[in-house]
């Protein structure tokens, strides 16, 4: 008998028509594709994106070059040289972070104790064949300044939603 | 319209059979173009995604990118590979897929030949597909080349026998070679179409059909995960666009000759019922075209449906399964033939 049922399962194909009513149904789903430069995926407020270096409101930048971001850092992409500047205060002179090596995960801005350095939510950068021999790669002190300059809004925000879990 | 007709006839028979012969093929190079662009969007839609949607409104565009794409390629002949085989292989797979349709009634009447041998000279084309195939793992001298030819050749001869004997079944039936013959041997409406009383011959005719254009879940030939891409891994450029359009058309073939032969062709599904009358106005061939559309949907949906079979099962399946089911059936038609059961053979036939 079983013998029987097994045969007629298979003659009138009962399992592909299983299958193929799997793949009919999802035909008619709705997708899930995002159409990316029209739509984009939401961005958490903790997104670990291109660094910037933030400023206190009267202009004067954070970083006081304790270099724990530079101990810290697993990829030993930061590279950190400081001097005292004119008016006594400690200073970076050069803080150089290279994205080849960095793997953003994020624990420069963790161990940060005056919240300079941040992991902002850009995500759509690049840099080209030129900019490599010209070290397009690295994010320099200046660039990363005029990061935080330009998103300091966005940042601020986002470090004040996530105030209550730090 | 009268002075384009008598135009027409007043140019020399070759011209004519030149015009009939573009009127085929351009539409079907078209439909082939489309046809892949539907192959993505529906395999994309099942697998929840959108499918090409870039290239023009909704990825219209994107078969006709695509064949520009190709064109610019450089065709790559292999230093070890037999120059004139390796290009003659393509022509050898597309030839034949477009051949066969000179014998294709399109509606009543319709037809560039109509040969009393039409269904032998449709399986003799069919079975020559496999050399393009076989001559170009050969000629490719390479051997995941070389093993995806020895596999779709193996293949292709296991699922001719089947193929040949759903089409015997079907001449019983109709008591015809002809393919226009065997279309009004159908004629009667939807019960008294061949797929009823040919049931198991229908079914498989159309698998082998699946398994003869080495597509889905029969595709070992192709294999991408295995053997990269079988018998075509050395091709690029047009020389790989001619396969890829022998592939398609054999599809719309085996699907056009599955809704012909089974399916009664251009015949109304609604013939001998009350709703006939309402669709007098549908020509025939847009019948023909939606029967075909559906067996070319299914190729789609299979694809996207079932994992490729493993190699010794095809070859159950085609030798243990198909030839011996097909034989018996032969002798069930045979017996319903020449004592007159049931209703479908009322009309036309022998």
């Amino acid at each position: 008998m079983q013998k029987v049922l097994h045969y007629i399962r298979s003659l009138f194909l009962l399992e592909l028509w299983k299958g193929m009513s799997v793949t009919g149904r999802y035909l008619f789903r709705k997708k899930f594709t995002l159409n990316y430069p029209e739509q984009k995926a939401p961005v958490s407020p903790r997104f670990r994106g291109l660094h910037a270096q933030r400023r206190y409101p009267n202009g004067e930048e954070r970083c006081i070059a304790c270099k724990l971001c530079e101990a810290v850092c697993p990829a030993n992409a930061i590279t950190i040289e400081a001097e005292p500047r004119e008016d006594g205060s400690r200073r970076t002179t050069r803080y150089d972070i290279d994205l080849f090596k960095c793997i953003f995960c994020g624990f420069c801005e963790e161990s940060c104790p005056v919240d300079a350095i941040v992991e902002t939510r850009v995500y759509e950068y690049h840099f080209e064949d030129s900019d490599k021999r010209a070290n397009g790669h690295i994010m320099t002190k200046e660039k990363l300044l005029a990061m935080g300059d330009k998103y300091e809004a966005q940042i601020a925000a986002d470090r004040a939603v996530q105030a209550k879990y730090r | 319209m009268e002075f384009l007709i008598s135009l027409y006839q007043a140019l020399p028979v070759w011209i004519q059979i030149l015009l009939k012969i573009v009127a085929i093929v351009a539409p079907l190079m078209v439909l082939v173009a489309y046809y892949t662009y539907a192959e993505r969007k529906v395999i994309g839609y099942m697998q929840v995604r959108l499918g090409p949607n870039r290239v023009g409104p909704k990825g219209w565009l994107q078969p006709i990118a695509d064949a520009v794409k190709l064109m610019f390629k450089e065709i790559l002949i292999p230093t070890g590979a037999d120059r004139t085989l390796f290009l003659i292989a393509p022509l050898l797979s597309i030839g034949p897929a477009l051949a066969a349709w000179a014998v294709f009634p399109f509606d009543a009447g319709v037809v560039l030949a109509d040969i009393n041998a039409g269904l032998l000279y449709i399986l003799a084309l069919t079975s020559l597909g496999v050399y393009g195939v076989i001559i170009a793992g050969w000629a490719s001298n390479s051997k995941y080349a070389f093993l995806g030819a020895i596999r779709s050749s193996a293949q292709i001869v296991s699922y001719e026998i089947a193929m040949g004997f759903a089409i015997v079944g079907v001449l019983i039936a109709a008591g015809s070679l002809n393919l226009g013959q065997i279309v009004r041997a159908q004629e009667g409406g939807f019960l008294h179409w061949f797929w009823l009383p040919l049931l198991p011959l229908f079914v498989i005719y159309f698998i082998s059909g699946v398994a003869e254009t080495n597509r889905a879940p029969f595709d070992v030939a192709e294999g991408e995960s295995e053997i990269v891409a079988g018998f075509h891994v050395d091709y690029s450029g047009m020389a790989f666009a001619v396969f890829f359009l022998g592939e398609y058309a054999n599809m719309i073939l085996v699907s056009a000759l599955t809704a012909l032969m089974f399916l009664g062709g251009w015949l109304s599904p609604f013939q001998g019922t009350f709703m006939e009358p309402w669709f007098d106005w549908v020509p025939g061939f847009v019948w023909l075209l939606a029967k075909t559309f559906v067996f070319m949907f299914f190729y789609l949906w299979f694809r996207a449906t079932f994992p490729r079979y493993r190699y010794d099962q095809i070859m159950r399946l085609g030798w243990k399964v198909f030839i011996p089911i097909t034989i018996v059936w032969i002798v069930v038609v045979g017996a319903m033939q020449v004592y007159d059961i049931g209703w479908w053979f009322d009309q036309g036939g022998s």
